[in-house]
């Protein structure tokens, strides 16, 4: 791990001290959770002051953390249960229409925006994470104010995600399909998706109906935990 | 009088100046944009989406298909993400093949940008010039992969095979006579490396001709000098990267700042514009060229001596050779294992990036312990480059928003994804 890093996360935390929720050192990048009351005025920070010099946000996207770690596959004790390894339950490749998906704890924070920053004065990147409050009707404010790339950003994750940026001064779909319903980026959102389109020659246009595909998984989720990997992150937390 | 109204006018999403299926829609005065409002997302796939579906090595495909006109770049940064994230270390003459192909590549997308930019804006021979330029890299990348475009090329631990010794040879048929094809073959008798070097021996007298028809020419200065300027701090804030950022003044590549694979041994120079326009764009994407092409000799020269592995011996992620598979049990199990199943990568999130033809391409990789990503985030620098586009077009005229479009080297596959 460079001094470097160390030295930055050290300033961030001097600075921020107890507005950082959580900040993390992880393969040569850090990363700061923030809640999303503070965001604001951390990001101005980070913009303006000469330390840290953020003067580019390069990327911000959602993330839905509801399935983080759930495996389609078991891998641990399997000789006992015979041959069946597969996971029963609707995970999210096997989602079709209809369908709903088991979240076991619906109280842990789901969506996240994670942005990331680059400094050219310092050269240096920092990956800023805020969980929205509110699982149904997930909340973040909006850094069009302190970023102007941010516009198309957010507009993007309100797309795919459904957060939902506060004082964004546009905050339309920007991806999907005029008119389009549900936010195909979350994980209950079956990747076959929920309607199909063709053109009906007796109505004279295009009409939407349930989809007719079903979902396969060719390839199931598996997660392994050899003493490869283990070994592996040791070292990163190192 | 009678009074003049604002009207609306709808650009595209089928119009051959759109670069694809961009559909704007353009508030106007007159013939002076007031406000421009790009609708995007007509091509979008949810590749992100997709590849959550599947196993990492299954994506390198799709990764193409982002930008489809500098397809091994996109590759580059998503490997490079799966590397970071298993600390997977890279045999040299690998990272050497892979930087020969992002300049070839990088030559390949401004080869593209320069006919269709000059094309739409009025001169229709340079897209003659470069997309004969073109065919030849092309046959690099078939030479290579397999593929003239979509190469899949680049994998998580090197890239899929070592640099061919023969070159694939054109025949002759109905439309090309024996003599055309022996002409078009004269230059392709032995290996791929030669036929680099012949065509890194003539690229530069390419790159003069293109410049006598546009650097000096009265008619491309009208329409791009003083078009869509921007700033150096609008740059920062409207997330401008690569050669847009440099266009502005800024002397920033990620290939010197952040130098990935053997990008600091190598030596090239970085190219700035000083007012921010569509002229000094131009400007930097053409001195650009003639960088990569010194890259791609410094290259060629150490691939010739320097024999070696193509990929890492790690078999938990780079699948054996196939010799190895047939007569080896610990192969055959590698194998099975990567063919089926994959490769799990350790739980974490990581953003590697990339000095993109088009600027900074990045690659946000959450993984949760398994063999498919939890979340895999494209940063296309197109996309914040697009949304600038009501800024820098406001004022212009409509004809102006043709060349604005073309100086920000639209590509729709990154855009949506």
């Amino acid at each position: 791990m460079s001094e470097k890093l160390t030295q930055h996360a050290d300033a961030l935390r001097n600075h921020f001290a107890d507005k950082l929720v959580k900040l993390l050192l992880d393969y040569d990048e850090i990363t700061i959770e923030v809640k999303p009351a503070d965001l604001l005025e951390v990001a101005t920070g980070l913009r303006d002051e000469a330390e840290f010099g953020y003067q580019q946000l390069a990327d911000l996207c959602g993330v839905d953390y509801s399935q983080f770690a759930k495996s389609e596959w078991q891998t641990n004790e399997t000789t006992n249960t015979g041959f069946s390894r597969g996971v029963d339950a609707a995970t999210m490749g096997r989602l079709s229409f209809g369908d709903e998906l088991e979240v076991e704890d619906d109280q842990a924070p789901r969506y996240a925006s994670v942005m990331h920053l680059t400094s050219y004065r310092h050269n240096r990147r920092l990956r800023v994470k805020t969980f929205a409050d509110n699982n149904d009707f997930p909340v973040v404010p909006s850094v069009t104010q302190v970023w102007a790339s941010a516009d198309w950003y957010e507009r993007e994750a309100f797309d795919l995600y459904g957060i939902l940026y506060s004082e964004h001064p546009d905050l339309r779909r920007i991806l999907t399909d005029y008119g389009f319903v549900g936010h195909p980026f979350r994980k209950d959102f079956p990747l076959v998706g929920h309607v199909e389109m063709r053109y009906d020659p007796e109505q004279k246009r295009v009409i939407y109906e349930p989809v007719s595909i079903e979902p396969r998984v060719l390839v199931p989720r598996v997660s392994r935990d050899d003493h490869r990997y283990i070994e592996a992150s040791d070292e990163v937390a190192e | 009088m009678p009074e003049i109204k604002n009207y609306t006018l709808n650009f595209g999403p089928q119009h051959p100046a759109a670069h694809g299926v961009l559909r704007l829609v353009l508030e106007m005065d007159g013939e002076v944009i007031e406000r421009a409002d790009p609708h995007i997302g007509l091509l979008h796939r949810a590749t992100e989406k997709l590849a959550e579906s599947k196993p990492f090595n299954q994506s390198i495909g799709y990764m193409d298909r982002l930008d489809y006109v500098s397809m091994m770049c996109n590759e580059h940064g998503y490997v490079m993400a799966i590397e970071k994230l298993l600390q997977l270390e890279v045999p040299e003459r690998a990272q050497y093949i892979r930087v020969m192909f992002d300049e070839i590549t990088r030559i390949l997308n401004h080869l593209m940008w320069i006919g269709t930019h000059a094309l739409d804006v009025g001169a229709m021979t340079m897209f003659l010039y470069a997309f004969r330029e073109r065919e030849d890299l092309m046959d690099m990348y078939e030479a290579v992969s397999g593929a003239r475009m979509h190469a899949s090329y680049y994998r998580p631990g090197g890239v899929a095979r070592d640099l061919p010794d023969a070159m694939p040879q054109y025949e002759a048929n109905k439309w090309r006579s024996q003599k055309d094809a022996n002409r078009l073959n004269e230059n392709r008798q032995s290996s791929l490396l030669d036929f680099i070097d012949d065509f890194t021996q003539r690229f530069p007298t390419y790159v003069d001709e293109y410049e006598t028809l546009l650097t000096d020419n009265r008619i491309w200065k009208q329409r791009t000098v003083g078009i869509g300027v921007v700033s150096e701090e609008r740059a920062y804030q409207l997330g401008f990267t690569g050669p847009m950022l440099r266009g502005s003044g800024v002397a920033w590549d990620l290939r010197k700042k952040q130098p990935y694979e053997v990008y600091a041994d190598m030596d090239f120079d970085i190219p700035v514009g000083t007012n921010g326009d569509c002229y000094d764009r131009y400007l930097v994407r053409v001195e650009e060229l003639r960088q990569s092409n010194r890259i791609i000799q410094q290259c060629v020269k150490w691939l010739r001596n320097n024999p070696g592995p193509i990929a890492s011996d790690n078999h938990k992620v780079v699948p054996p050779r196939r010799e190895e598979m047939k007569a080896d049990m610990e192969g055959l199990i590698h194998h099975f294992k990567l063919f089926t199943e994959g490769f799990c990568l350790p739980a974490g999130e990581v953003y590697t990036a990339v000095e993109h033809p088009k600027g900074e391409f990045g690659v946000f990789l959450v993984s949760d312990g398994s063999n498919k990503p939890y979340r895999l985030k494209v940063r296309a620098p197109g996309f914040a480059h697009l949304s600038s586009m009501n800024e820098m077009a406001k004022g212009h005229m409509l004809a102006d928003v043709v060349a604005i479009i073309g100086t920000q080297d639209i590509v729709f596959g990154e855009i949506d994804r």
